[in-house]
Parts: C-alpha cells; structure tokens; sequence
C-alpha cells in the first residue's frame, strides 16, 4: 500500500498541518509503511462481526440540566494567544461556521 | 394536492427544509454552562465548551428529552439504540476541532408534518427525514472597521443544545415553505421544546431547492439543487426562495444546466439586496471524518420511557385546533386562530369560554378585543390586565341587556386602561341598568315627539322605528337599543 | 530509614503516627530530585514550593488533631498529560509550552483530598505517543538502570522517577501499555485499570476509547493504596464505571491456590528475547509453587493488536487533537514569523494541486487560503513533534471518504474480535500472564529512525486497552546486563483486586521489586 505525495498534501490540508517539501518526502513514505502494515488487518475475516467501537457496555449515561459555575471571562482568556478581553482573537474569518 | 406549472410559473419548485432549534433548557448540551441570551462575551463558557485538554462532555437529560417529544410530535420513529458522532473540521467558533453530532444513527427518523395550502383548505404531508441532537457552536464576529482585521470569537452558544430537522423535499412553493415553517414553530413552542425566537438565533433555516421544468415529450428537467443560508425570518425565507426559483429558471433557459452535473452549490441570501449569493465552496471541507464519539455512551430509549414523554407532552396544535372546535362549537377557522396564537392565549380562551358558556361568543370576543388590543400593547396574554373574569362579566351584562356591545367595548377599554373593575368602570360611566318604569317614560316621550315615525309604523314600516334609538341614546345613553327599539314598537302596537 | 527507602504503605502509617512528618517526607524526595534529576530528566516542572506548602498545612492539620485524608504526607509525581491547576501542564509539547489550565484532572483533585502531596509533573512521549519518551519536546528520560537506555514510555517520567527514588508513587496513563511497558523496563510495578475505573476528566486525550489513568509504585500493596484513592465513579466522565472501589489494600493479603493463570504460546515467538523468555518462565513457575494453576490458551486475534491499535488510536488522536489549533490556548504561529524557507510550506488547492506561489490565496502568501488557513498550518506544524504528526497524519487519513470502511471500520471490527478473545480466554483463566515488552530497555536512538519498529514495542500490552481490560506490569528477573524485566498479567474487567493480590503474592516470595538501580543509591 503506496500513498502518493499528493494523498499525503491532500490529508495534511485536511489536518492542518504545513508540510514543507521534505516533510512531505519524509511523510510519504513513512505513512506508506505505516499503511503497508495496518492493511494486513484484510486478511483477517470479519463477515457478520459488528464493529465495537468502545469497550464499555454502559448506555444511559447524563447528568441534571443544572447550572454550574462558568469560568471568568480571565480565565477563559488566559492561555490565548491573542485576546482583547472580551473575546479570543484569530484571523479574519467570513462569518459563523454555524452547526451544519 | 399537485402543483402543476401555471402559465406564472412554468415549473414546479422544489423545496426541502433543514431546521436547527435550540431548545429550552437552562443548560448547555454537554455542560454545565447556562444558555442566557446576551450575556457578555465568554461570560458562560468552562473547559467543557472551551475545548480545553482533558475536559469530557456529559449529556444533558432534559435536552434529550426534549429532543424525543420534538421528534414524537413530528410522528418520528424514536431509535431504540442511538448513538453520537464527531464531525470534524476547523473553525475558530468550534473550539474541540470538532462538533458533536449524530451521524447515521439519529436518534429519530420518518416522521411527517401537515401543513394547510395558504392557499386552501388543502393540506400537505412534509415528510421529516430525520430529527438528530447536536451542539452548537460558537459566535464569529468580525468588524472590518476595528482595523484590527481580527476576527472575535464569544463562546457563550458553542455547546448549546441544537435540535436539527431535516425534511424531506416536499414543499412546492415558497409560500407553502413559510406557512409550514410556521406551523412547525407554532408545534415547538407548544411542546415547550423552544422559544424558535429567530432574533436571538434559537431557529435557524437552511434551504434546499430546486426547479422542475416539464419540457417537451413530457420529460422533467431538473435543475442543479441549491442550498440557501443566512436566512433570518420566515418572511426571509419565503423572499429567497422567490428569488432563487426566479434565478434558476433564468438560469436553465440560458445554460440548460441539470441537477447531478455539477456539486451543490451553497448560496448565501442577502437580505437588503434581496438576491442570493454563490458562497465558495471548500472540497475538503466536506470530509468531515464522521466516528463515533468515545467520550459519549449510546442512548437506548425504552418503550416506558417514550410512553412517559407521550404523556407528559401535551397536544399539538393540530390536536388542539379539532378540540377545540369541537368542544367549543366554534368554527375551524375561529380554532386556527386562537390556537396560533400559543397555548397560553387558548388557556385564557377556554378560560374565558367556559364562563360565558357560549363559545362563539367568547372566540368573538377574543379575536376582536382581546387580541386585537393585545397585538396592539404587545406583550404576553398572561400578563393581559383585563383577565377571563371580568371579560365574562361585560358578555353577562351584555346578555342580560344592561347595555349593548358597542357599549361594552368602551367598557372593555376602559378597565383596560384603567385598571379598575368593571363595576367600578360601570359605575364611574355612570352606566346603571334602565328599568322597565323608566323605558317606558322614555319611549312615550319619544313617540310623541315623532307623530311620523309612528305613522310610519302604522303604516307597516316597522325599520322606521330605527330613527328612534339614536335619540333614546342621547337622551339615555345607558339604554338598551334592542329594548327600546321593542318597547316601542310594542307601545305603538297598544295605540 | 530513610523516607525515601520507605514504601508508600509504610510512609503515610507513619505520617499518621506521628513518627515521621509530612515536611520531612518531601523534602527527602524533593533533595533526590535535585540531585539525581539532572541526570534523568524525569520531571517536567517541580513544584517545590507548593509541595513544601502543602506538607507543612498537612502536619498543622495533624497537630490540630483534624482527620488526615488516606494519602496524608505522600509526595506524589504526576505525569503531564494531567491537568493541574497551579503547575503548567504541557503534555511534553511544545504546542501547550507553558500552559496553565483552569481546573484540576479529577485524579489530580482526588490526591488533593487525599492530603497527597504533589511535588512535580512528569516528563512523557508528547501526547502520550511512543514507547520511549524520546518523543518529549523537552528531552528524553534517561532510565536510572542505564542512562544511555529508554525507560520506554509514554509515562516514562513517571517510572523513572519512582525506580529512582525520586518519588514513592506516581500516576501514568496507559493507552496502549503506556504504563506497564515503562514500568517494565524501570524495574517498577505499574497497574492499567480496566477502561471507566479512574475519571479521564482532566487527562489530556490521546485515544480516548483506549485512554486509563493507573499508578505506578514500587510494589503492588503501593498501588493498591493510590488505586483506592484515584478509582471510582466521577459524574463529569461519562465513560466512568459506577461499580463501588473495593478496598485494594486490604484484598491484598489471599491465597493464590486455585487461581487459573492463562499462558499464551504464542507470546514465546521468535521476536522475545531469550532472556525475557527465561525470565517470564520462571516467574510462570514461581506462581505455580504459589499455589496458582498455569493453563496454556490461545489468543487468536492477539497477532493483530498492534495493527489495530495503530488505526483506533491514531484515527482518535487525530480528532483529539484538532483543538491544538493556535486559536484559543496554545502555541500560534506568527504571521510570517519563523517561516523556514519562503515558499518551502507545501499548501494545497481544493482538487490536490499544489498552490502556485502568491496566486489565489489573500493577502497570507504562501499559498493558503486564508490568514486563518495558514495559521492553523503552521501554527500545528510547529507545535506537534513528527511522531504526533504522523499519527494525526495516519488517522486523518484512515478516517477520510473513501478509507474509512479498509481501514477504521475493519479495525473495529478486529477489535471486537480482540475482545471476544478475551472474554472466551476468560471463562477457562482468571488471569492471563507472560511479557510485558519483548526485551529490556533499548538504547536511546535505538529505534528512533524506524517508526514502525517502535510500534511493535507496544505488541504485548495494545490488546489491553482495546478490550478495555486490567494489566499490571511488574519486575521479574533482571538481563546479565542488570536490567529490569517485566512481567504482565490481564484480568477481566474490574478484576483488579485479584490483580493486585497476584502480584503482591509475587512480591511476598521474590525480591525483583526490591531491587534498586545504582543511582538510587544514597551518596556516601
């Protein structure tokens, strides 16, 4: 299982992380090997086995819709980069991502 | 019902609706953190909402619950096992790199809403496609004049518990898109499930539309589906659908473009333009990375548990409207108004209904005085100064012919305004019923200062006797017109 | 005797008696981080002044005749991906430097109620990923057995500094034998609680469906008593267990007859080093004259753990981590700043084009699409170290359209064959013993250049976490070179009890554990 240099840009978009040409080099071939041996899971028959995502069995789990202290907005802010504040500060972006 | 293109219009539009309401709960979805509107800006966050390392979600109980009658109302199927999911992608409002969503297994499917052709007395079936439960995000605000160039970013709403409804691509025209809208808020604030207050962000809509253009030999061309954001009102939505079925008929006649050639294209509508705008379209933005959220466990909702909701869930308008009209012999028209107006205006209704026995009456009473002076002072029924008693007391009074309806509406405005009782308002109006002694004194005055009229009487005119009651009036203006109109005759009767 | 020659048990008996004070207590382990820490690097932050704060307000406590909390006076170290309110808590990462977060772990609250005493955070793998700690942005732990080998990872830090003496106890977090590898090869006994025991609230996720917070201590009776205080229900984890805390200490002291102890054949393949072998046997016969059974079992799907955790995890981490974007805490690049080489950044347009330099791309250059865009980018290529990017990278991918069903799903599916291995493997044994790691400690840059050797370090402890069960790890026999080896037992689900007796039995008739590394050894 070979991963092109261009599958490798492709997902570092994707996880926003910039990789500089050598990373991309170093990248490409370490996933490459990386995937090569994750692949071997094929061989393995899973027909009619559900996929188990967490080993816990539990279900039901919530709490009472009581309000608990927030956070000061100073605390909120503290470890920002940049803040003015009020509110974290990052650049420009359009508008609300809003929930989609 | 089928829409069929008119000569107006020649095509059929194509309308499918994605609501996100938040719903009413003191808490956020995962945390702790209160939902206040207009807080200062993060004033309500913790590390939860904040995406801080190490913090965990915990499920709010009463947004699910909340969540499931939503869904129940709509005739959802509710999923016996249902799961959360993390849908992944960078933004600044969205502070864990990822939302909390539902992904393939919502907790609620296949459910359906009516709405009446505003047209009509027609109604059509909307299909839901599926109700899920997810989180808000956060609030961008970016003010190009700060010159900062900077945008700001308030997490009081990430983590605030949305409920996301999907229909099905049902609806076929604008109009019948706003009206269906509005039957689903009206359902949502009846079942306590949101205040849907659009100002303050609690319902939002998305758009899916297309057009169905019959073309010759009886083939269906259709064009490219749009989705359309931004939309801040109903009557919003309604204008931007106008708009864009407009556009994409225009545009199909000049590039003949088909549905299922080209991605979906996101559009944003501007309001005070009136026109929708391409948005720019991300391809990786797409890959969302959906798997399971391991922080969550699933949810299993037994079949008490819904019987529980059921019963605790009150009726939908739908329900309430045929009741209503039933059990108060008012017409369905009478039931439609009064029931879109909110459960408390129909508690007052029945309230009122059930005093003066008479429910035309009362629905008479309510569409033309109660509700139009409350529209005009705004404001809640509950806190309406002039409460269901005292209506009832004026209807009695009127009943009984202390005094006639055009007198009791000035009563009506009168404690309104004033605040006083109505005896109170009666008596400092100088109102007091005219006994039989007096009415009679009255009308033999009046009958010989009008020889004509009784002449006219006698001669088999009996609406002359009209001309009488405006001068009883001013003489007396607490009498009753149909009395005197009746003494009257019945005096010029015994001449 | 010393405090620092003192086990746990015996050190807060004799805080409560009176015989030994809490100040003097830390201030033992406090002088033996400072001497011998420079050497080990086993501490991220020490927090000197608080720990003397505390120690001393515990002492008031006891002179004013108030109750102590079952800890009182143990000076506790606390690995990193921790979050402590008063200490910064970095994850080893350059991308959290310095971050101070508002709360504490719930792990790190209970130690405070506890009346433990926290003197410092230990270093790690950054974000808890390696098996070696050579992944920390602030430098390897050297192990106190040979200082030019690993004390393997994640939680390095944390069993270097219990193997030397610089702390009693302390807590690791094992996600796919995080804890018990480490402990392997520092010669000390670390336990990974079955998944939900201990609260992840405040434990910086790496996998969170695999993730478990365990001690680390010189002797099982030293981790059952910080076992007792760390387990139990915390409302604010949704994944944590509400079964009540059995009194670890106290179980301790039973019989191993009877018990069934599986062995796997397949554990003794070509890769186990012939040391490890010799030593894991004789630790198999040890239990046997103990009283216990030894049953040979299979555990089919154990060959592709490794694969499968290195989707599950990875596939986790990379969604776990997203919110290290330079937006609202962490590291953020400058704009335009620290920009290695222009043009060297390798941005991609939609449709997997490279960019053309300065073209459709604002006002950033570099080609990205927005300031925002190029913020994130560099911000998290900055921050990450290249084994935490290449499991974002590898998890990103696995979970992207197109990959998800080859390779996360399929490994969900082999994950719950894993676990059903377990659970049948379960009805025949009570426990499942043999190695920890395949040989002894490895030299630093040993395998630093071939990711994919380091992966199979983890081959005998991934299949743990992702059945969500018990292991410990513990010393069995030492190499002719003198280093640690270590032993690991599996227990079903909240077995831990029978975990810890096992192991404390163990204890009782051999001496490994007792053993002490050449550094440790008190100055003349």
């Amino acid at each position: 299982m070979s991963l092109s240099r261009n599958d490798v840009a492709k997902v570092g978009l994707l996880a926003r992380l910039a990789l500089s040409e050598t990373d991309l080099d170093t990248m490409t071939r370490e996933l490459s090997t990386i995937v090569g041996f994750v692949s071997q899971l094929e061989q393995i028959d899973t027909t009619d086995v559900a996929p188990l995502a967490h080993p816990l069995d539990t279900q039901n789990v919530f709490r009472a819709d009581i309000p608990q202290p927030s956070l000061t907005t100073a605390q909120a802010l503290q470890s920002a980069p940049r803040h003015d504040g009020e509110c974290f500060l990052v650049p420009a972006v359009l508008g609300d991502s809003g929930a989609n | 019902m089928t829409a069929t293109p008119t000569a107006a219009a020649p095509f059929t539009t194509v309308i499918g609706l994605e609501v996100h309401v938040q719903l009413q709960t003191r808490t956020k979805l995962f945390c702790g953190c209160a939902t206040t509107f207009g807080a200062a800006p993060n004033t309500q966050v913790c590390p939860t909402c904040l995406g801080l390392p190490g913090s965990l979600p915990v499920m709010n109980r009463t947004a699910f619950e909340l969540a499931v009658r939503a869904a129940l109302a709509l005739g959802c199927q509710i999923a016996p096992f249902t799961k959360w999911d993390r849908k992944n992608y960078f933004y600044p409002d969205l502070p864990k790199g990822y939302q909390i969503s539902q992904f393939d297994l919502p907790f609620s499917s296949q459910g359906a809403l009516e709405v009446v052709d505003p047209k009509g007395a027609l109604t059509r079936n909307v299909r839901i496609t599926r109700v899920h439960l997810e989180e808000d995000a956060g609030k961008s605000m970016h003010d190009e004049t700060a010159g900062t160039g900077d945008t700001r970013i308030d997490l009081n709403r990430a983590g605030t518990p949305l409920c996301e409804i999907v229909s099905e691509p049902d609806l076929r025209s604008p109009q019948e898109a706003r009206a269906w809208l509005n039957e689903l808020k009206l359902l949502l604030v009846y079942l306590g499930v949101s205040d849907c207050n659009m100002q303050e962000g609690s319902l939002r809509v998305d758009a899916n539309v297309n057009l169905h253009i019959p073309c010759d030999g009886g083939r269906i061309a259709k064009t490219p589906i749009v989705e359309i954001k931004n939309m801040n009102s109903f009557r919003s939505v309604e204008r931007a659908l106008v708009y864009e079925s407009a556009r994409q008929y225009e545009e199909w006649q000049a590039t003949k473009a088909e549905m299922g050639k080209t991605p979906k294209q996101t559009r944003g509508w501007d309001d005070p333009a009136g026109v929708t705008r391409a948005q720019r379209h991300k391809e990786e933005s797409s890959d969302y990375r959906y798997f399971p959220e391991p922080d969550l466990v699933p949810v299993t909702v037994s079949e008490e548990w819904l019987a529980a909701t059921r019963e605790a869930m009150g009726d939908p308008p739908s329900v309430l409207r045929e009741a209503l009209a039933a059990t108060w012999k008012i017409p369905p028209y009478d039931a439609d108004v009064l029931v879109n107006q909110g459960r408390e205006l129909v508690a007052y209704f029945e309230d009122l209904a059930a005093r003066v026995g008479e429910g035309k009456v009362a629905s008479n009473w309510m569409q033309q005085d109660v509700l139009r002076t409350l529209n005009e002072r705004g404001g809640s029924i509950d806190d309406f100064p002039v409460r269901p008693a005292a209506v009832a007391d004026i209807i009695g009074r009127v009943a009984k012919g202390d005094f006639d309806t055009s007198r009791a509406r000035e009563i009506f405005a009168e404690v309104l305004a004033s605040g006083r009782t109505v005896d109170e308002v009666v008596a400092s109006m100088g109102i007091a019923a005219v006994d039989d002694d007096e009415l009679i004194t009255l009308c033999r005055e009046l009958l010989a200062a009008n020889p004509r009229v009784v002449a006219d009487v006698q001669g088999g005119k009996e609406q002359a006797a009209a001309g009488l009651i405006g001068q009883a009036k001013k003489k007396n203006p607490n009498v009753n017109p149909g009395k005197v109109r009746a003494m009257c005759l019945e005096l010029i009767r015994q001449m | 005797m010393q405090p620092s020659d003192m086990s746990a048990v015996d050190l807060v008996t004799a805080v409560r008696h009176g015989d030994l004070t809490a100040l003097r207590a830390t201030e033992a382990f406090l002088e033996r981080i400072e001497r011998l820490d420079s050497q080990i690097n086993a501490f991220l932050s020490v927090d000197r002044e608080g720990a003397l704060r505390t120690a001393a307000a515990i002492d008031e406590k006891r002179k004013a005749g108030q109750p102590l909390g079952p800890l009182a006076g143990l000076p506790v170290a606390v690995k990193d991906a921790l979050c402590t309110f008063d200490q910064p808590t970095t994850c080893a990462s350059k991308m959290l430097a310095g971050f101070r977060p508002p709360y504490d772990a719930e792990v790190v609250a209970r130690l405070r109620a506890a009346d433990a005493v926290i003197v410092g955070k230990t270093n790690m793998d950054e974000f808890a990923m390696g098996g070696s700690n050579e992944n920390s942005a602030f430098g390897p732990v050297h192990n106190p057995w040979d200082l030019t080998r690993a004390p393997g990872g994640s939680s390095g830090g944390s069993a270097a500094c219990v193997a030397a003496d610089m702390a009693p106890v302390a807590i690791g977090s094992d996600t796919g034998g995080s804890i018990r590898q480490p402990a392997g090869l520092c010669g000390i006994t670390g336990l990974k609680p079955t998944y939900g025991r201990v609260s992840r609230r405040g434990l910086v996720a790496f996998a969170s469906s695999l993730d478990q917070i365990g001690p680390m201590a010189r002797s099982a009776a030293d981790c059952a008593l910080l076992l007792e205080t760390i387990a139990g229900h915390d409302p604010g984890d949704a994944t944590s267990l509400e079964s009540p805390v059995p009194p670890y200490g106290a179980d301790l002291d039973g019989p191993l007859e009877g018990v069934r102890i599986g062995r796997v054949p397949a554990h003794f393949g070509a890769g186990l080093c012939p040391e490890v072998a010799h030593a894991v046997e004789e630790a198999f016969a040890a239990f046997r004259a103990a009283g216990a059974t030894i049953i040979d079992i299979d555990m089919p799907h154990a060959d592709a753990g490794v694969a499968t955790y290195y989707l599950v995890a990875p596939c986790e981490a990379s969604s776990n981590l997203a919110r290290y974007d330079g937006a609202h805490y962490g590291h953020r690049a400058e704009p335009g700043g620290h920009r290695a080489e222009p043009g060297r950044l390798h941005p991609v347009e939609p449709g997997g084009h490279r960019a053309e330099p300065g073209k459709g791309s604002g006002a950033s250059g570099g080609g990205f699409e927005s300031a925002l865009v190029e913020m994130y980018c560099r911000s998290r290529a900055e921050g990450f170290g290249p084994e935490v990017k290449r499991r974002i990278m590898l998890g990103t991918y696995a979970l992207s359209a197109g990959y998800y069903d080859a390779y996360y799903a399929k490994a969900l599916k082999v994950r719950r064959l894993i676990r059903q291995d377990y659970l049948d493997a379960f009805e025949k044994v009570d426990l499942i013993g043999g190695p920890v790691s395949a040989t002894a400690a490895f030299k630093l840059g040993e395998k630093s250049g071939d990711p994919l050797a380091m992966y199979l370090v983890d081959l005998y402890t991934v299949c743990t976490n992702l059945a969500g069960v018990g292991g410990i790890s513990f010393p069995c026999g030492f190499t002719k070179g003198g280093l640690p080896i270590g032993f690991q037992l599996q227990a079903p689900a909240l077995a831990e009890p029978l975990l810890l007796r096992a192991t404390d039995r163990y204890q009782h008739l051999t001496d490994w554990h007792r053993r002490r590394p050449a550094i440790a050894a008190r100055p003349r």
